[in-house]
């Protein structure tokens, strides 16, 4: 009876998300030609995208500045793969913070739960790489179910705390070295013996980046599949309002966590594509800095965006890596000291853009980017006009006075 | 039984230590409803600026250290009222965004110090006296241990007082109890909001240079480091409440410390455990108000 009851609220509910989506959109998008138009520019971009990143390694193109070579240089190869693991763990973190509207600052832990994971079941348990990503996987499934459902029995900062809280215990624990497993401080090595030869050496740089594109796909195509979903619709209507959700009879706790998994999975599996692409994992992949780093990356491409996400992650990485060569350029060392030395320290400058990006521009790079298309669109103006949406608007406060 | 006092003797200056730290939070958190993610840079700037200026003034002198802690809570207070006034209180009622300019904070100023200070980190001298120990039943406890749970009882002190007997500490107390009611009855809280910003800095800067001692080192990491087990204290002792964050320190470092001495050096763990047990029994901490 109440199954049914559930069920009914939840079409309900189901239908009025459906019908405010569709309010949301301006009416230009409305059937006929325009429509259709935006609809299949909505789809030649990022396909148009994906084909000219995967055909970068064979191209020689230059950008002075922001590549440290040609793009088919491994340098080059390594950063850009390095940023796209990136932008697929900080699409889901994006899911959980930008779509459920959970700021958590543990998210680092099944990142590098993957990392190790992956290395320590092909090293102890012998498995090609294959079946040991599986075990990963699974592996990243079950702690997350049991650590996400004691996290959730509290929301806001609290939450943000024990989340903070478990990571905090497997940076101790993969620092403490148990067993010879994780190597301590210095980190562990890929064991390569159970790796096919066509993904490790230098040489090989290609075909990590060729990974890492397909994976960063993926999460993405994940990510949008969890995000239109009715789980994602009912954590959007959670973020909002969960009493009212409750009071439909629904189990927001359940929506929660479902989201909550599937975001620790996703960081699991880009991981796994780190430890392949470093040759290794170090204890900072599971610190509340990175972490911190993807928040300021999803903060940085605008909360609520997946394009924003992906942005903000290459974004991050360029810049961090690219303000390190700079630092140690002559141009930087010949200013007196007081221009020198925080010019010289990429994170002080990436926290500063953060800084500025929260005060002055809520909506980050997406909104800075919908500005510049309303020049030319009529529906991006009308995006616009509905205004951008701030970080604080996502969280639920937890029994603060209003 | 020496094994015993020693360990909870240095808890209990651990716990001072942590409870210098997680007081500022937890009134700033009370009040303001932010979770202060740069709190650890102050802790880091009072430990720097201690550092120097004991070395100009003679660093194994008496005054050299009286002076380090005086501009340790200067620095700190002056840093935390700047953050206050400059960031957080632009962005009046958003409380994720005031967290998240924090946390920008927090990653810029640790660099900053990266480039000024280096990276490696720097070994202070005090007064002699502080790196003897005094005997206690038959455990040598390192003087500086003492000091540090003095100045933190001190603190505590300062701040109870300050909050019961004084025109802007019920202002505060009254804030952290009901906000809106304050504001409504006319009274402005943007400048209470910088007090407790300054109070908590001043804890902080001072908390700073009893770290420097305590573990023997400064580098631009040690405030950010300390803070992740202030916030675990504050969370555990309730959001808000400063006697809870004051037994939550002792407790969680006391902890600490015998899990680490008796089941094998698992004390973060056990800290961990604690936190994820308490918030499962009672949410809103030790002696936090119910939500």
């Amino acid at each position: 009876m109440t199954a049914m009851n559930t069920q009914k609220a939840d079409e309900k509910v189901q239908g009025k998300v459906a019908a405010m989506r569709t309010a949301a959109r301006s009416p230009q998008d409305g059937p006929g030609s325009q429509g259709t138009r935006s609809r299949l520019l909505a789809l030649i971009v990022p396909v148009g995208l994906v084909v000219l990143l995967a055909c970068l390694p064979l191209l020689n193109i230059s950008i002075p500045g922001v590549l440290p070579g040609a793009t088919y240089t491994p340098g080059t190869l390594h950063m850009l793969a390095l940023a796209m693991v990136m932008a697929g763990v900080a699409l889901s973190y994006h899911l959980l913070f930008g779509v459920a509207g959970l700021l958590s600052f543990g998210h680092a832990l099944y990142f590098g739960l993957g990392a190790y994971g992956l290395g320590i079941v092909m090293e102890k348990l012998e498995l090609g790489l294959v079946p040991a990503a599986l075990v990963v996987i699974v592996a990243g499934l079950v702690m997350s179910t049991i650590l996400g459902a004691v996290s959730l029995q509290v929301t806001g900062i609290p939450f943000a705390m024990v989340t903070l809280a478990f990571a905090q215990a497997g940076f101790v624990l993969v620092r403490k070295n148990p067993g010879g497993l994780t190597g301590g401080e210095e980190g562990m090595r890929l064991p390569t013996d159970y790796v096919p030869d066509w993904l490790v050496g230098v040489a090989d740089t290609r075909n990590l980046y060729w990974v890492a594109l397909a994976a960063l796909v993926l999460a993405f195509v994940i990510v949008t599949w969890v995000q239109r979903s009715r789980a994602g619709h009912v954590a959007e209507a959670v973020r909002e309002n969960e009493l009212r959700v409750q009071v439909l009879g629904m189990r927001p706790f359940l929506v929660k966590l479902a989201i909550f998994v599937s975001a620790s999975v996703i960081a699991a599996g880009m991981g796994m594509v780190h430890l392949l692409l470093n040759s290794g994992a170090v204890p900072h992949t599971m610190s509340a800095e990175f972490t911190i780093s993807l928040l300021l990356m999803v903060v940085l491409g605008g909360v609520g965006s997946r394009w924003g996400a992906v942005a903000g992650a290459f974004v991050y990485v360029i810049l961090s890596q690219r303000l390190a060569v700079l630092a140690q350029s002559s141009a930087i060392d010949d200013l007196p000291a007081v221009l020198a030395i925080p010019l010289s320290e990429p994170m002080f400058i990436l926290g500063t853009i953060f800084i500025l990006v929260v005060m002055f521009l809520p909506g980050g790079l997406a909104a800075l980017g919908l500005r510049v298309r309303a020049l030319f669109s009529r529906r991006a103006r009308a995006e616009l006009d509905e205004g951008t949406r701030t970080p604080g608007e996502l969280v639920q406060e937890d029994g603060q006075q209003p | 039984m020496s094994e015993v006092i020693l360990l909870a003797v240095t808890g209990a200056g651990l716990g001072a230590i942590y409870f210098l730290v997680a007081s500022g939070l937890s009134l700033i958190y009370g009040l303001m409803g932010v979770l202060n993610f740069a709190h650890g840079v102050f802790l880091s700037l009072g430990a720097f600026l201690g550092l120097e200026v004991a070395q100009r003034l003679g660093a194994s002198s008496w005054t050299g250290f009286a002076v380090s802690l005086l501009v340790g809570a200067l620095a700190g207070a002056a840093f935390a009222a700047l953050t206050e006034r400059v960031l957080v209180q632009k962005l009046y009622n958003r409380h994720i965004e005031q967290v998240l300019v924090t946390v920008g904070l927090g990653l810029a100023a640790v660099a900053l110090f990266d480039g000024i200070w280096g990276t490696d980190p720097r070994f202070p001298r005090g007064p002699a006296w502080l790196d003897e120990t005094s005997t206690i039943g038959g455990a040598n406890i390192p003087n500086i241990v003492f000091v540090a749970i003095i100045a933190a009882a001190a603190v505590l002190a300062a701040i109870v007082l300050f909050l019961k007997h004084t025109r802007y500490g019920m202002i505060i107390r009254a804030g952290v109890e009901n906000r809106s009611m304050v504001t409504a009855l006319g009274i402005d809280v943007r400048n209470a909001f910088t007090l407790v910003f300054t109070i908590g800095g001043a804890a902080a800067g001072i908390g700073g240079v009893l770290a420097s001692h305590h573990f023997g080192y400064v580098s631009p990491m040690l405030g950010q480091t300390l803070l992740i087990f202030a916030f675990i204290v504050t969370v555990i002792g309730g959001l808000g409440s400063l006697i809870g964050a004051a037994v939550a320190s002792v407790l969680v470092a006391l902890l600490q410390q015998f899990a680490n001495f008796y089941l094998w050096g698992t004390g973060d763990f056990a800290v961990v455990v604690l936190l994820a047990l308490v918030l499962l029994t009672r949410p809103s901490g030790l002696m936090g108000r119910k939500a």
